[in-house]
């Protein structure tokens, strides 16, 4: 009697499978779009930038819960590994925070585009109990993070912070032990904005001087700055904020002291050019209002879609982060983009054959 | 031994059937099921190897004999020469085996001679239960209660032996978070302690009783039998043990990515931050493209090469040690 019912509830399994597959359709035929289209059912998959993971998150969460039918999986590894898959088509999307090299091999999918949506200021944070409102000028960054300074009350410090009494503690630099889309942006800033004292390079990990402290991730090097009197590092803005970590103002390329901010982070797109293809460089923006270290990133999206249903996700999905994505942005630390950027990225968007 | 000739051959038992005994077609297929998982292992082994080759080539190409035998990884200017790698892997494998060998060799003496048979179990299970704790377990408990205290002895250390002639380099520059070969070496020495112990227990419990009682017997102390008769029954067993270990330690990659304090240089400073190949490949794969990711992927490649090397020297060891007892 026993393994009867057991066989009977076996032979169930695939039956309510069926049935859940054909409910689950007719839900997703039945959401609608931020447009008003009707969506068909279907699973776009993103891998990529873990620095614009959490928004695409809360983005994917509000997404769904407008078009059932829809799932949306974003999972994190990096922006190299995002490209890496999105080359070889093993994502129908992928988030990355610096561009294909022209040595990489071209993305299997043909002609792609890249969408901005977001961007975030790299903070200055810095443990100093007697410091409130530290400024350093782009020279000073440089000649900090390659130890050319070691002590607060240097001299190059003291002219950028000339009301502030600075003790002589020594400095402890942290950085990242990963190698990151932060530590690209933010040695990329210091080679814009400072040539002849960063003499380290730039790219996602940096030959940093063995006399560095390394910190796994955003949260990693927040731990270190927070545990250590003196020291000094990179942090995304979401994780310093997080993290209740205190940030330095940066001067910037037009000579004005400015603290790290959503808004200030959008001024420095308004600063800047967008490319035909979507790409743009926010760092050392001449815009007089702008935070100077500002991290781009985009989503990578090929030009023809070959999956008509995905293809309408997709295009749906980022019609709603350009639109309702942008006004969301700020409540998770993200800045969202100048009216220009959106209607030009708009276009290209609906340019999208699906 | 004159033991095992006592023992009587025994006759086989008759067979129950015919001339097709029940059961035959099932030991066919047992055969053929065991014969097909026996190559499965060598054929995933050899894909591995193939695939892994294949993805480094671009690596090899573009470095040449550089690849392994220059210091110089900055992948941000696009140098990728793992010689700094490879030195602190191995470095890391050395202090780790330096710590962890004298225990283990501490413990396996103390259950197998010393300790009381109530003892002896819970002791044994303990060993055994470290080895299961997750590796990012210790590397996390490093990071935290380990990492600070050990920076004060290394400064302290450090200010001791500066000005004696080698020592005093190895210990120069300690890094003040603590982060470095010392702390990865600690780290990676209690993770292999529990495998080193468990297999000299092993071989320990197998010297004969009868050497050991005749050592006694002879008037010798405890220590003096342990040294004139269990020493010299175990020695290439305890290297095997030892060089197991020391594959285990070359491979440990997340504990070691969170205490070394990611540094690829070639360094003698051993309270220095440094880097292994298993922490490089863990902290940058995610963000490489290209050449530096066939180069990660490489370092894989020699990873294995080391890890085949030692286990055939385990091997060779061992099959020395079997021909010398004389097990037929």
């Amino acid at each position: 009697m026993r393994s009867r019912s057991r066989h009977v509830s076996w032979l169930l399994v695939p039956v309510l499978a069926v049935g859940t597959v054909a409910l689950a359709t007719g839900v997703a035929t039945a959401g609608v779009s931020a447009k008003g289209t009707k969506l068909a059912g279907a699973t776009l998959n993103g891998s990529g930038s873990t620095f614009q993971q959490a928004y695409q998150q809360e983005a994917t969460a509000r997404f769904v819960k407008k078009n059932s039918g829809i799932t949306i999986n974003y999972s994190g590894g990096g922006s190299g590994k995002g490209r890496t898959d999105f080359t070889n088509q093993v994502v129908d999307f992928a988030g990355t925070d610096g561009l294909f090299k022209p040595t990489d091999p071209a993305p299997k999918g043909g002609p792609y585009d890249y969408i901005p949506f977001v961007a975030a200021p790299i903070t200055v944070s810095y443990n100093l109990s007697s410091v409130k409102n530290l400024q350093l000028s782009a020279d000073t960054i440089a000649k900090i993070f390659s130890r050319q300074i070691k002590t607060w009350n240097d001299p190059a410090v003291k002219a950028d912070n000339p009301k502030a009494s600075l003790p002589s503690t020594a400095i402890t630099v942290a950085h990242r032990s990963d190698s990151s889309g932060t530590t690209q942006n933010f040695t990329q800033y210091l080679t814009t904005a400072a040539p002849t004292s960063w003499t380290l390079g730039s790219g996602s990990t940096v030959p940093w001087p063995a006399d560095t402290q390394a910190g796994n991730g955003n949260a990693g090097v927040a731990n270190i700055i927070k545990s250590t009197d003196g020291a000094v590092g990179y942090v995304d803005f979401s994780d310093a904020r997080a993290a209740a970590l205190t940030f330095a103002s940066v001067k910037n390329a037009a000579g004005k002291i400015v603290a790290p901010s959503v808004a200030a982070t959008t001024a420095a797109l308004q600063g800047v050019k967008l490319a035909a293809d979507g790409t743009y460089n926010p760092l050392n923006s001449p815009n007089a209002k702008a935070y100077p270290i500002a991290s781009p990133t985009w989503m990578l999206v090929y030009q023809t879609q070959t999956d008509p249903a995905k293809g309408a996700a997709l295009k749906a999905y980022l019609t709603f982060i350009l639109t309702d994505g942008q006004k969301f942005a700020s409540s998770v630390d993200y800045a969202p983009l100048p009216p220009a950027f959106v209607k030009a990225t708009q276009a290209r968007v609906n340019a999208i054959k699906a | 031994m004159a033991v095992t000739d006592t023992i009587p051959e025994q006759a086989p038992r008759p067979l129950v059937g015919g001339d097709r005994p029940p059961g035959a077609l099932a030991d066919r297929v047992f055969r053929a099921l065991a014969l097909g998982a026996g190559l499965l292992v060598l054929v995933i082994l050899g894909l591995i190897i193939y695939e892994m080759t294949n993805q480094s080539l671009p690596w090899f190409r573009a470095e040449g004999f550089n690849a392994i035998f220059s210091d110089n990884w900055v992948p941000s200017a696009g140098h990728y020469g793992a010689l700094g790698l490879v030195v602190g892997t191995l470095v890391v494998g050395a202090i780790a085996l330096l710590i962890a060998v004298p225990v283990s060799v501490g413990i396996a003496l103390f259950v197998t001679e010393v300790a009381h048979r109530r003892v002896r179990r819970p002791i044994v299970y303990t060993i055994d239960l470290l080895a299961a704790i997750p590796s990012v377990v210790f590397g996390l408990w490093a990071l935290r209660a380990l990492e600070t205290p050990l920076a004060n002895v290394y400064s302290s250390v450090s200010d001791a032996l500066s000005g004696v002639p080698i020592l005093g380099a190895l210990t120069a520059n300690p890094n003040p978070s603590g982060a470095s070969y010392m702390t990865a070496g600690i780290v990676v020495a209690i993770m292999i302690t529990p495998i080193i112990t468990a297999i000299t227990r092993e071989v320990y419990a197998t010297c004969p009783p009868a050497q050991k009682e005749a050592a006694l017997a002879l008037g010798a102390t405890r220590w003096e039998m342990i040294r004139g008769s269990v020493f010299p029954h175990s020695r290439s067993g305890v290297t095997a043990a030892v060089i197991i270990g020391f594959g285990r330690a070359v491979g440990e990659t997340i504990a070691v990515a969170l205490v070394i304090g990611s540094s690829p240089r070639l360094t003698e400073q051993i309270f220095g931050p440094g880097d292994t190949m298993a922490s490089v490949i863990v902290n940058s794969f995610g963000e490489a493209t290209g050449t530096e990711r066939a180069a990660l992927i490489g370092l894989g490649v020699v990873l294995l090469a080391v890890t085949v090397v030692i286990g055939v020297l385990a091997r060779t060891v061992l099959a020395g040690r079997q021909r010398r007892l004389g097990v037929a």
